[in-house]
């Protein structure tokens, strides 16, 4: 059966990760998990002239190695699945220009990482694609830009306020077996619990991480002591004790589980106020050190759930509140030497 | 799901989740950064009062300059924001605040011409300032001309 439940799709070929790489900014370098990404920039421009270039040059590079990692040539790939955090999609749509690949372009915020790739295993799964590749972006000073103010504006953030990763994140999936199987995926509604602080994504996102994780235990008839690991996307030093309290509530204790990308791609020394955010967080986190776990056998099924704030600074100003999503995918270790 | 997870309670029950920022200490760092760029102006106007031959009076100008100059040049080097981090108003509320916001909002847009990028862009957060400024000044200039008027 392909759906479960309400929103949980099962892949009913066996769907895997044949490579998946992650370039960062320098600033995760810098961070505990920075022996872990393919390549990492020393600054932000990356030698380009701008910083819309800096991110396009990311993800440009995040596919090449990803392409190199899995051995497989451009033209052999069917779609190309992208998103990111600019208007009109810029980076991938810049990026998709330079492909010879047919392309689908993906806004869900930060969630863009599970997004793409749940949809690019469920192409493959239904064999309108062979090999797909599922990439996002984001970069500090483009998002900041775009979102808030100029970067050097020198107005004071408040503490739950996140830091946008620079970074790009890309995976290249086909039915060819490899060391880390995609399982299922959940795909997640939209949710408003009414918080409107642009400067506080972590309390807004909760709640739709929540819904998600829930929901993913119901159509499947699972629980936390199903998972190693349990990695939502960006909800940050105050949106994950929001998400644990609220699933405990409903009896699915994910303490000792849970993780969150936005809290482990810095360390507690680098001014980062409540974390990391932004697409980039997700896919390095998940892309560099999960995996590299899954294939070291520590960890055999994880549920990294992508946490999207679906935020538009014109809507913010006309007083509405943050619409948020998260999109979870479970990726299993597969034993390759059977 | 209990009550205070419920979405109209949601608001309420997150903020028991924010760090609280210690106002005390914001206050103090806000005291002494924008103290010491207070002190620093006057250290000018007494340079360009007494080595420079201006008066009092007319120092102050070239005061004002030369800190919009300092503001300007740690906005390039990418410290300005730093600072505004650490004192928050104290290193907004001043002159070098204010130039920090044009400062920044002109960098930021390079990318996009002097035109269309930096000249329609430099007021963007300045503009309310400005606005704001002459519009309350002429409120204050017509209040002002009628309590005359009626003495």
């Amino acid at each position: 059966m392909r759906k479960m439940g309400t929103q949980t799709w099962l892949f009913e070929n066996k769907i895997y990760v044949n490579g998946a790489s992650t370039i960062s900014g320098p600033r995760e370098k810098d961070g505990p998990l920075g022996h872990t990404f393919d390549y990492s920039y020393d600054d932000l421009y990356c030698g380009e002239k701008n910083w819309e270039l800096a991110e396009r040059k990311l993800l440009q590079h995040s596919i090449d190695v990803c392409l190199q990692k899995a051995k497989v040539t451009k033209d052999q790939v069917d779609l190309f699945l992208s998103g990111d955090l600019l208007n009109q999609n810029v980076t991938a749509n810049y990026v998709a220009r330079t492909l010879p690949i047919p392309y689908l372009c993906m806004f869900g915020a930060c969630s863009t990482s599970m997004e793409t790739t749940a949809v690019a295993s469920a192409l493959v799964d239904a064999k309108f694609a062979d090999y797909a590749i599922a990439a996002t972006s984001s970069h500090n000073a483009t998002a900041e830009r775009q979102f808030r103010y100029p970067t050097e504006y020198g107005a004071q953030k408040p503490l739950t306020a996140t830091t946008t990763v620079t970074g790009a994140g890309s995976s290249l999936i086909s039915r060819n077996r490899s060391d880390i199987r995609i399982e299922s995926a959940t795909i997640g509604k939209v949710m408003d619990y009414q918080i409107g602080d642009p400067f506080d994504l972590g309390s807004a996102m909760a709640p739709a991480a929540y819904d998600t994780i829930k929901t993913h235990f119901q159509d499947l008839g699972r629980t936390p002591e199903d998972y190693d690991l349990i990695l939502t996307g960006d909800l940050s030093a105050v949106g994950s004790p929001i998400l644990k309290d609220m699933l405990k509530e409903d009896g699915f204790h994910v303490e000792d589980i849970h993780n969150d990308s936005g809290s482990m791609i810095y360390n507690s020394e680098q001014p980062v106020l409540a974390g990391g955010s932004g697409c980039a967080c997700s896919s390095l986190v998940t892309y560099g050190y999960v995996f590299n776990q899954l294939r070291k056998g520590m960890f055999n099924r994880v549920f990294i759930v992508a946490t999207g704030a679906l935020m538009s600074p014109v809507m913010i100003q006309q007083n509405e509140t943050i619409p948020t999503i998260a999109h979870g995918v479970v990726f299993m270790r597969e034993e390759m030497s059977e | 799901m209990s009550k205070q997870f419920h979405p109209n309670n949601y608001k309420d029950t997150a903020k028991t989740y924010q760090p609280r920022p210690n106002v005390f200490l914001n206050c103090l760092k806000a005291f002494f950064v924008g103290g010491l760029i207070c002190v620093i102006g006057q250290g000018l106007i007494q340079l360009y009062s007494t080595v420079f031959d201006f008066t009092e009076k007319e120092a102050g100008n070239p005061t004002l300059t030369t800190l919009i100059l300092i503001s300007a040049i740690l906005t390039g080097f990418g410290v300005y924001d730093k600072l505004g981090q650490f004192a928050g108003a104290g290193s907004a509320v001043p002159v070098t605040g204010f130039a920090n916001t044009i400062t920044s909002a002109a960098l930021e847009h390079k990318s996009e011409g002097l035109v269309l990028g930096v000249a329609s862009n430099m007021f963007k957060l300045a503009g309310p300032v400005i606005v704001f400024g002459v519009v309350s000044a002429y409120i204050v200039g017509v209040i002002r001309y009628l309590i005359q008027q009626l003495m």
